[in-house]
């Protein structure tokens, strides 16, 4: 039996505002599952970087079947924020948003919010807190929450929304979202293996395609350079669920999709489902 | 002062999209928190050249004691996400987000705008709220750590570092309100920014740096002493007197006769305080479980309990913070006097923003006097009913204000700041 076909995903951060809708709308033509975009807190070299949480949500409404994943960074944003907008990006898109964790950690970009640098104890330790709290904020509303129940005069059951009570190193929250339960339950999640947070992930992006993963997570394994069009992704199938293009220019990129694209279907409506998540099961309601 | 700009109104809706202003009851009411619904919303009000779609800002679920409040519209999304996507489903309305400068941090807020703006091609705005509750701090990494006298001392600074990386500025600031080294990702954008507080602190931001203010002033005569009043402390930054649109905050009743609209407006308000709502109300003065009693029936006969009001229920002023049992103790009288019931009381004594009621002709009448004597600039509309109200004042009150010349009949403009002919 040959393995399934391997998930696509392109990051596209390096592409101008004006020419990314076109871009991220070739993927989708092409099967991509997802697009990610990277962030930072700090100006690019030339030009400029758009934050990356408000250029999915537009992008949200520019196409109907891929993935949005922006890259949303844990040590220079309130992690309760950060939950309300990766939920409100998830509702936006009909199910489609996922989350690159992100953990700048350089003097520079700390100082934008006033902290200084952790350990490297200490980053995995924040990363993970705010992977937590995050998924729990997701569950903090039940599905069925809102009940609008004329009779009764209740909007919601409060029995169905559910402090979450977080203590973290360096902060705690108390829940619950303002924003409803996202759509695909819990946006997916996706960590770079080097934080060292797989058994937190949905999705674990690998350097090294034969680095070992802990069981459960998608593997996707980042390709830098393209030596043989789709038979130079051959060997991959199979050790890996997908890969994570990175294109140096949107030419590469249009050829990288033309080669890869036709007929890979993206199965859909959600991002979950395109990649054969299963919809979790809300935290609140097992226990 | 004379100003040489001819007069026009200018329009916003503010879907805060909590609380008990939004009617749900009905059916045929829309789906509050799905995304379409902002969609039709915002569309609704381009199609009526509206000049800004407002949304506010969540930070805490609203409770009654210690559990979620459950009567009203709640399970909203991020502001400057949702507006990012409804740039994409819109062309020229402005997009406003609300955001506090307590429990934001300046650049990553700056940041978010500054990207607002450019994916809108120039349309965002922040409305610039501020914060001091503790029990809301309680979801954040530093809740409750700015005194209450301090908030606007936070915000001035706040707004400034902002404004600072918006020109392109690098900001490095290290006091006991602002701590923050960085430079701006997106240069050139300018959204536009909106103050909403009344007091002197918040009158004094306005004045050193909103482009709009929302006041509380809808009443004529209390209108033409707050412009006059804002625009002498505009002097007193160097600004000009009409450096600054004035948009009071207002709901809009509509009927075909005035005896129609006056209907409207009652059942709209008794729709806002349902029985269940009075109570819970009413619990939040007396610390205690009211639910045995009759909301149409007589005030509670049991004493409330020792202590200050319970801050869950949202943002509480700070003249209603304290002397709570002399308050009680007023409306008992009041009620025993009048011969109100739970509900009446509730009715009586809780905020409802001016309403203009009436019959379509009659408020255009009344918002061209406004206008022409400068004593607002337009007006920023809370909805009550959805579908309903947006409907109403876009295809029944628009064109009466465009019949009398003081509302635009087209866009001239593309930008938030075009709109309301700011520089």
């Amino acid at each position: 039996m040959s393995a399934p076909p391997l998930h696509l995903a392109v990051e596209l951060d390096g592409v101008p505002f004006a020419d990314l809708p076109a871009a991220v709308a070739a993927a989708e033509a092409a099967g991509f599952a997802l697009v990610t975009l990277a962030d930072s807190p700090l100006p690019p070299a030339s030009g400029e970087r758009i934050e990356a949480g408000v250029r999915a949500a537009y992008l949200a409404r520019r196409t109907s079947r891929i993935g949005l994943a922006p890259a949303l960074p844990v040590t220079t944003t309130e992690p309760f924020h950060l939950a309300t907008q990766l939920a409100s990006l998830d509702h936006a898109s009909g199910g489609r948003a996922a989350w690159v964790v992100a953990a700048p950690n350089g003097a520079d970009e700390l100082a934008t919010i006033g902290r200084t640098p952790l350990d490297a104890a200490g980053l995995r330790r924040e990363a993970e807190d705010v992977i937590r709290v995050a998924r729990l904020l997701w569950d903090s509303w039940e599905d069925d929450a809102i009940i609008r129940d004329v009779a009764s005069g209740r909007f919601l059951d409060a029995d169905r929304v559910h402090h979450v009570n977080f203590e973290g190193v360096t902060f705690s929250v108390s829940g619950p979202l303002i924003t409803t339960r996202p759509p695909q339950g819990q946006v997916v999640v996706i960590v770079p293996h080097a934080l060292g947070l797989d058994a937190f992930a949905d999705v674990v992006l690998v350097e090294d395609p034969s680095e070992a993963v802990e069981e459960g997570p998608l593997v996707f394994a980042e390709v830098r350079s393209y030596p043989a069009g789709p038979a130079g992704l051959g060997h991959l199938s199979g050790a890996v669920h997908g890969v994570r293009l990175h294109p140096r220019s949107l030419e590469e990129f249009a050829a990288l999709a033309a080669e890869f694209g036709p007929g890979r279907p993206v199965a859909g409506p959600t991002l979950r489902d395109t990649l054969g998540l299963p919809r979790p099961v809300n935290a609140f309601q097992e226990a | 002062m004379s100003v040489d700009r001819s007069p026009r109104l200018h329009l916003g809706v503010f879907f805060t999209g909590v609380g008990p202003n939004l009617l749900w009851t009905e059916p045929g009411a829309a789906d509050h928190t799905h995304f379409d619904t902002f969609v039709d919303v915002a569309r609704t009000l381009e199609r009526g050249l509206f000049d800004a779609f407002f949304l506010g800002e969540g930070l805490r679920v609203r409770e009654n004691r210690g559990r979620v409040h459950d009567l009203d519209v709640a399970g909203r999304p991020d502001a400057i996400t949702q507006l990012a996507a409804l740039a994409a489903e819109t062309t020229h309305i402005g997009l406003v987000a609300t955001q506090n400068t307590t429990y934001n941090f300046p650049a990553d807020l700056a940041r978010r705008l500054a990207s607002l703006d450019r994916v809108s091609n120039g349309r965002a705005g922040w409305n610039v709220v501020t914060t001091d509750n503790a029990w809301t701090g309680e979801n954040f990494r530093h809740g409750g750590w700015l005194p209450h006298e301090r908030r606007y001392e936070r915000a001035a600074a706040f707004v400034a570092a902002a404004k600072a990386l918006w020109r392109g500025d690098a900001v490095d600031e290290h006091t006991d309100v602002i701590d923050v080294r960085a430079r701006g990702t997106v240069a050139g954008t300018r959204p536009v920014i909106f103050q909403a507080g009344d007091s002197p602190g918040g009158r004094d931001l306005a004045a050193r740096h909103a482009d709009v203010v929302f006041s509380a002033n809808t009443d004529y005569d209390k209108a033409v002493e707050y412009a006059a009043d804002l625009r002498r402390r505009l002097a007193g930054y160097g600004r000009s007197p009409d450096a600054v649109r004035i948009l009071p905050g207002a709901s809009v009743v509509l009927g075909d006769t005035p005896a129609e609209a006056e209907e409207k407006a009652r059942w709209i308000r008794r729709e806002q305080t349902t029985g269940p709502r009075a109570i819970a109300f009413l619990e939040q003065y007396w610390g205690k479980d009211l639910s045995g009693y009759d909301p149409d029936g007589p005030l509670p006969d049991v004493e409330p309990a020792e202590g200050e009001l319970d801050p869950s229920r949202g943002t509480i002023p700070i003249e209603l913070r304290t002397g709570k049992l002399e308050r009680v103790r007023q409306w008992r009288e009041q009620a025993a006097a009048n011969g109100w019931t739970i509900r009446d009381l509730v009715i009586e004594v809780t905020p409802n923003h001016t309403a203009f009621v009436g019959t379509p002709g009659r408020i255009a009448d009344e918002w061209a006097r406004y206008v022409r004597d400068r004593a607002v600039d337009g007006f920023n509309l809370l909805p009550q009913q959805l579908p309903g109200t947006a409907e109403d004042v876009v295809d029944r009150l628009v064109p009466e204000l465009q019949s009398r010349g003081v509302y635009r009949t087209e866009y001239e403009g593309a930008t938030l700041r075009e709109h309301l002919d700011l520089r």
